[in-house]
């Protein structure tokens, strides 16, 4: 059955408003939905690190003296549920994806332009309402996994408002999937083979996949939590015969793919970048999307590595350490693409190039630390410990934050037709690169010895090291500021871009900047060649 | 090929243009449902796993009658069938045999309902007793809140499928597919967890 549009029934333009006020509507058009999920995300980003500044000053002397015990805690749950649920996840799929995905498909929007719109504008109310939160009766102070029995004693209004926001959230992540799944396989332009699509289809086509197998999970977790804090049922409840593990293991069914949730799209992003910018075809196309499809299979069977020290029983554990160790494959077969996809090429060094390269860097640290972690000797020394919170922030900031500022930096000109200030942009990268290694390397070092993660206070002789990683932090939180004046700067007063200022043979480049609202004038181009660089031009067509 | 939206401005080239796609909403709903059908799964592996590693403390009333889950397991692979009916009368233009087949679908939801309401004010445990009750209820709660919603959804289409003036014909047969999917799927988890909870 085919659907027919009606030339008559789009042309009611007058009910949209025009110009930044569309950005506050209940826009359809994938590109301000895109715009909206990235700049509210950037808000709570800044939300976000406030709350982790906050954190790194309470811990650059060993007593609780900058704010009261369980007042860190609400904040560091704030800052982990804000991070994964209203930065990351939103940013890398809902923005990028959205903005992107309907170009490469060679389509005039997603598949479900409406349910999309829903999926954002649930976004801004449940996190309004879970900052909030704090104001009522304290936050949730259970941290972001929300670990029964802790979840059930602690204050009750703070745990519930957090649940029903994690749950909205959750809601808009699979009607996310549902539509970048349907967009991707359904909607591609006529004569464009899923093979030819570039690396980003691919990546959001196995991280929606995760969303809508293990999102749902998740759900029903929590609404089985929330049973036990509302109706004193005994779901995770020990006292009432209940069993803390079983949480344990549903919450991370979903958790676990939440990070491939959280890294996948940005191992898609890096891979648009790095061909543009070192001006050679992406190497290992084939095995690239293998090992994407790998790491969804794979990432979906190892979630009891987060459970060693639970009472897993031994084959338990020999199971999900050699599954875990198998992620390593897929994930180095792509590193080594990437490389090779540098090694010899015409590389810029512009903001978007180095923060790629600083992805690459901090993610190799942050991958090998993982493979470590998947031992169970090692794990159970360090489990909880800040080798823990070190190991992660590589994969989520190093990895995936330096891809969202790297593809900010590269896709500027598309959105806005104006370029970004390199200067300003390379300052950026300095300081965020140096701030981050220097305020999560030394963690390594503090939970090899023992400073447990999620408390306030700590052993006297921790202290030098944890004022420079709180040195960091500070370097950290000033980066953002040449970053805010770029873009602010540049928005306006930016050197015009022209459609595609980096020559990229990619389909979104292949229109004006900024794109129309349905995307081209007359027919989306066919690109059968995504990476086709360092040709003949007679051969690119 | 594409999707344009009628609350969106058009480029002049592009409104002269009549497109059109091939219709993927049921894809979209399958997915919805696989979706879906995880949350089941979760809830179903939590209720496995405490059957097996949780024992229920001495004293705990856990007995499950089976005439009235039984019946209401016939009653929704009835319904299944039922629904079937509709969709092939109205494919033959037969709006008001269609439209019967709906009621009588919507009717079997509803007195599913009911058996399931009489049987939770008749068991002897309550949702806080112990494990087994608070699962028991949590899971058919849940599949109950899904059949409810199913039945919603048929009296709307069973109204639209009216003969002058109902939106539902054998040209737009989508809202009554993708509901029949929809009360297959909700058809199709009852009966595991009739297996499951009644009879494991």
């Amino acid at each position: 059955m085919t659907i027919s549009i009606d030339p008559q029934k789009t042309n009611n333009e007058s009910l949209q408003p025009k110009g930044w006020l569309r950005y506050f509507s209940f826009s359809l058009d994938h590109k301000v939905i895109g715009i909206q999920y990235l700049v509210c995300g950037f808000l709570f980003y800044l939300i976000g690190g406030t709350l982790a500044s906050a954190i790194r000053i309470e811990l650059a002397s060993p007593m609780s003296d900058f704010m009261p015990r369980d007042v860190y805690n609400q904040v560091l749950t704030l800052h982990g549920t804000i991070m994964i649920f209203l930065w990351i996840v939103p940013v890398v799929n809902g923005a990028f994806g959205n903005y992107l995905i309907p170009f490469y498909v060679g389509a005039r929007d997603m598949a479900f332009p409406r349910l999309n719109a829903v999926a954002f504008w649930l976004i801004p109310p449940s996190g309004l309402m879970l900052v909030a939160s704090y104001f009522v009766e304290g936050a949730a102070q259970a941290g972001w996994t929300a670990y029964p029995p802790l979840s059930i004693t602690t204050p009750q209004s703070g745990q519930i408002i957090w649940i029903l926001s994690v749950l909205l959230l959750g809601g808009s992540s699979i009607f996310g999937g549902i539509n970048f799944i349907a967009t991707i396989i359904k909607l591609r332009r006529p004569g464009l083979k899923l093979m030819q699509l570039p690396m980003y289809c691919w990546a959001m086509l196995g991280t929606s996949l995760l969303v809508v197998l293990s999102t749902p999970v998740l759900a029903g977790t929590l609404i089985l939590l929330s049973f036990d804090i509302i109706a004193n049922t005994g779901f995770f409840n020990p006292v009432l015969g209940g069993n803390v593990v079983v949480y344990q293991h549903l919450f991370w069914f979903y958790s676990h793919p939440a990070v491939y949730i959280m890294v996948l799209p940005a191992f898609g992003l890096v891979s648009e970048i790095l061909p543009v910018h070192a001006r050679k075809p992406l190497f290992g196309y084939t095995t690239m999307v293998f090992s994407i499809m790998g790491i969804v299979v794979l990432g979906l069977v190892v979630w009891a590595h987060h459970m060693f020290t639970s009472g897993t029983p031994p084959w338990m554990r020999l199971f999900f350490t050699i599954a875990t160790a198998f992620i390593a494959v897929p994930t180095g077969i792509k590193f080594f693409n990437w490389v090779a996809t540098l090694w010899g090429g015409k590389i810029s060094i512009n903001s978007a190039m180095l923060f790629s390269c600083g992805f690459i860097i901090n993610f190799v640290f942050g991958g090998i630390t993982g493979v470590a972690l998947a031992q169970v000797p090692f794990d159970i020394h360090v489990h909880d410990t800040y080798f823990v919170v070190a190991h992660f922030h590589y994969i989520v900031y190093g990895g995936t934050v330096f891809i969202i500022f790297s593809s900010i930096y590269h896709w500027f000109p598309k959105v806005t037709g104006k370029m970004l200030n390199e200067k300003l942009g390379i300052l950026h990268f300095i300081i965020t690169f140096i701030g981050f290694n220097l305020c999560f390397a030394p963690q390594h070092w503090l939970g090899l010895n023992g400073m447990p993660r999620r408390v306030a206070e700590y052993d006297p002789q921790f202290q030098f090291v944890n004022q420079i990683s709180s040195l960091g932090a500070l370097l950290m939180a000033i980066s953002t500021i040449p970053f805010l004046i770029n873009v602010l700067l540049s928005v306006r007063n930016g050197k015009d871009a022209g459609d595609n200022p980096w020559n990229a043979l990619t389909p979104e480049w292949l229109t004006s900047s900024p794109p129309p609202v349905e995307n081209w004038e007359g027919e989306a181009p066919l690109v059968e060649e995504p990476y086709g660089y360092g040709k003949e031009i007679s051969e690119q067509k | 090929m594409t999707t344009l939206d009628s609350s969106k401005e058009i480029q002049k080239n592009n409104s002269e243009v009549n497109e059109t796609h091939e219709d993927f909403r049921m894809f979209g709903l399958i997915t919805f449902l696989i979706a879906d059908g995880m949350t089941f799964a979760g809830f179903f592996a939590a209720y496995l796993t405490y059957k097996a590693v949780n024992p229920l403390p001495d004293g705990a009333i856990y007995e499950l009658e089976l005439p009235i889950p039984t019946l209401n397991t016939i009653l929704l692979l009835v319904s299944s069938a039922t629904f079937h009916k509709a969709g092939k009368a109205l494919l033959k233009d037969k709006n008001s045999d269609s439209q019967k087949w709906l009621f009588i679908t919507a009717f079997l939801g509803i007195i599913f309902l009911i058996c399931q309401l009489f049987e939770y004010f008749h068991l002897p445990f309550g949702l806080t007793d112990n494990l087994f009750a608070s699962t028991f209820y949590a899971l058919t709660g849940f599949h109950g809140l899904h059949v409810t919603l199913g039945t919603l959804m048929i009296l709307i289409i069973a109204w639209q499928s009216r003969i002058n003036g109902g939106r539902l014909t054998s040209q737009n047969m989508f809202p009554l597919e993708a509901v029949e999917l929809y009360w297959h799927f909700v058809d199709g988890i009852w009966v595991i967890l009739f297996i499951i909870l009644y009879l494991l």
